[in-house]
């Protein structure tokens, strides 16, 4: 059983509206200084779905891919040493300014390069730009079904079975491996990498891969490949102020509350 | 396609009927095709569904594809996309504007890769001038604004719920109905459901309501919870909550309101012991009037709030219940 977990580095997303800037000259994220990146959550949920997996099943290979910048050698580290068995990264230099078109078309021939899998993890969306393409994007590329929203994925024999969350409760939904689950926060926590996995880490393989080695033009990726043109990145403004309600007990605050609600015909 | 104009609407049902959301695609698919020629199509799929053609068409709808087969009753990307595709082919749209629901942003990344076709998820504006398509989407947990256009003839957009203005009702639009022969093989959808577990809902369902009592991890567990279906039970609302609660395992993930949960727009939106981060705020940021109860005086929901109350929610909630209960007597 081999499963690819796809992850992307990111900006870390819990950090305050306060402190999150733009430059609206080059329509990029300013990075908040002193603040490391990180792996995308639902991607480090991916890593805990793929383990659960292991640890029920025995033999169980995890690869981990990225495609991004030098930096991306630190999420393919982490997922290491959450206990992935090897790690591939791939160049992103000189093909930046893609979109989910071109991520998925690179990490779809890099797949194809790892030989045999059963199951490709994607989040259900990368919290950067909260796309939410590239999983769906993979099962047409690879010819792959793919189970979207997975809040527990479980493999019994050659099926996976997944509970996905919908909008009303859950739904039950089985399909032939090979195929792909894009994993959403329902599925629960991941653990933190562990000092055995960590001391190991460093002598998993990792390979790394370029689009001349996946015979790629660069023309079909980054800015160039994308369909999709960015125009324009900004914070959008708050023109709201906030009235406090004043009261020297619960009981007044309340009332006083109320009171506001009812002039401004709110209730 | 070259000669890509107009705007195909997909269909969402739900017990039978179109979602509210179709209609708010329909307005938007209107306003568009002023904008891009053509005329507004929309692609029904299902089995037995014909007759909400006519309601479609009162709503907005100039074509109504419809396509039926028992395979398409429940849906399943497999059984959907290529039934969609062929609905495209003979639409010959310049837009395609789905749901961003599960079902929507299941189907539309899929679609936009078979097609070929740009793609944009959750978005909350879009424009066609000079015929140019462009949407606006937020991302980075909603903290920013994206504004993008596309390379390609045809667009894939999902719409994000009470974004748009939905189409004014006219029983007196005509329409033509077209249908569309389907021909699937069950061995070719590779994905089966097992089965559905569907939540009871008292009372007012959270997307419909006018007011909305949201709870966050400062209720200190789910017992915190009945206090706010105390208040919303007496003010006709629904309860919400953040997502801190729901993997507290507090309350249930259709609960959910934000970037990956509900969207919701009442008139009243009350945020008690939710710090209001962005990703939150994507799911409540266009109530009319947001009420926020916090003992922070620094939590970021107060730059959201219309009304705010900075103290102790495990005594303001009880005295607030008081006093609304004599309001409504
Ligand atoms: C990719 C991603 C997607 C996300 N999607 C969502 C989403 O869809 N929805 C969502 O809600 N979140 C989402 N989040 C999480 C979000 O970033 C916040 O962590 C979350 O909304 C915080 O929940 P909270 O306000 O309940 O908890 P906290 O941030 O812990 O806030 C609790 C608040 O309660 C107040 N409080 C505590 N005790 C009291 C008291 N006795 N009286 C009054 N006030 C009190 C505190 O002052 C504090 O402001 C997402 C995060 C990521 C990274
Ligand atoms: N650069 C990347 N490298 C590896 N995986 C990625 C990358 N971008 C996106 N993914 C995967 O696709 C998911 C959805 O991303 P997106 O479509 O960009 O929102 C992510 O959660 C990852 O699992």
């Amino acid at each position: 059983m081999h499963i690819i977990v796809c992850a992307k580095q990111i900006q870390n997303p819990e950090i305050a509206t306060s402190v999150f800037r733009v430059d609206e000259q080059t329509n990029k994220i300013i990075p908040v200084a002193g603040m490391p990146l990180v792996m995308s959550p639902f991607d480090e949920q991916c890593m805990e779905a793929a383990l659960r997996i292991r640890e029920k099943l025995g033999e169980v290979k995890i690869t981990i891919i990225s495609l991004g910048p030098k930096s991306t050698k630190d999420v393919i580290k982490h997922g290491l040493s959450m206990g992935a068995d090897e790690g591939v990264i791939l160049d992103e230099e000189g093909l930046e300014g893609g979109d989910g078109y071109t991520t998925a078309l690179m990490l779809s021939e890099a797949i194809k390069k790892l030989g045999e899998y059963d199951l490709i993890l994607t989040g259900r969306q990368a919290a950067d730009w909260d796309a939410g393409l590239v999983g769906p994007g993979l099962s047409e590329m690879l010819g792959v079904p793919a189970i979207t929203f997975a809040k527990n994925v479980q493999v019994e024999g050659r099926r996976v079975k997944v509970v996905r969350v919908v909008e009303d409760g859950f739904e039950t939904v089985e399909a032939v491996l090979p195929a792909i689950v894009t994993i959403s926060n329902e599925l629960g926590e991941a653990r933190k990498p562990n000092l055995r996995e960590t001391m190991k880490a460093a002598r998993k393989p990792t390979k790394n891969m370029t689009a001349a080695d996946l015979g790629l033009d660069a023309s079909r990726l980054g800015a160039a490949g994308a369909r999709r043109v960015l125009e324009k990145l900004y914070i959008p403004t708050k023109d709201g102020k906030c009235d406090f309600v004043q009261g020297g007990s619960p009981e007044e605050l309340a009332a006083n509350l109320v009171r506001k609600l009812q002039e401004a015909k709110l209730i | 396609m070259a000669n890509a104009a107009g705007v195909l609407v997909i269909v969402e049902l739900a017990d039978g009927k179109p979602i509210s959301l179709v209609f708010e695609q329909l307005g938007l698919a209107k306003r568009l095709s002023e904008k891009l020629g053509g005329s507004v199509a929309v692609a029904l799929l299902g089995s037995g569904v014909e007759a909400v053609a006519q309601d479609l068409i009162a709503q907005g709808a100039d074509k109504v594809y419809v396509a039926e087969h028992p395979l398409l009753s429940d849906y399943q990307s497999d059984a959907w996309l290529p039934v969609v595709a062929k609905i495209v082919e003979a639409a010959a749209p310049a837009a395609i504007l789905v749901g961003n629901t599960t079902l929507g942003t299941d189907l539309a990344p899929r679609l936009a890769f078979r097609l070929g076709a740009g793609v944009a998820m959750g978005c909350v504006e879009m424009n066609a001038d000079g015929g140019k398509l462009q949407a606006v989407r937020s991302c980075f947990g909603n903290k920013a604004r994206e504004k993008i256009s596309f390379k390609t003839a045809v667009v894939v957009a999902t719409i994000k719920p009470k974004s748009q203005e939905p189409f004014v009702r006219d029983g007196a639009r005509s329409g033509e109905t077209i249908k569309i022969a389907v021909d699937i093989q069950a061995s070719a959808v590779r994905t089966t459901l097992i089965s559905r577990e569907k939540e009871k809902t008292e009372g007012v369902k959270l997307e419909n309501a006018s007011v909305v009592v949201a709870g966050g991890r400062g209720l200190g567990g789910p017992e915190g919870f009945r206090d706010l279906e105390k208040l919303a039970g007496l003010l006709k609302g629904a309860v919400g909550a953040s997502r801190v609660a729901v993997d507290l395992g507090w309350v249930p993930p259709s609960w959910q309101i934000g970037l990956t949960g509900k969207t919701v727009t009442p008139e009243v939106y009350f945020a008690i012991g939710i710090s209001g981060a962005s990703h939150h705020l994507a799911g409540c940021g266009g109530s009319k009037a947001i009420v926020a109860i916090n003992s922070d005086a620094e939590a970021a929901i107060f730059n959201d709030a219309k009304f705010g109350i900075i103290g102790d929610l495990k005594a303001i909630v009880p005295a607030l219940i008081e006093e609304v209960r004599k309001a409504k007597a």
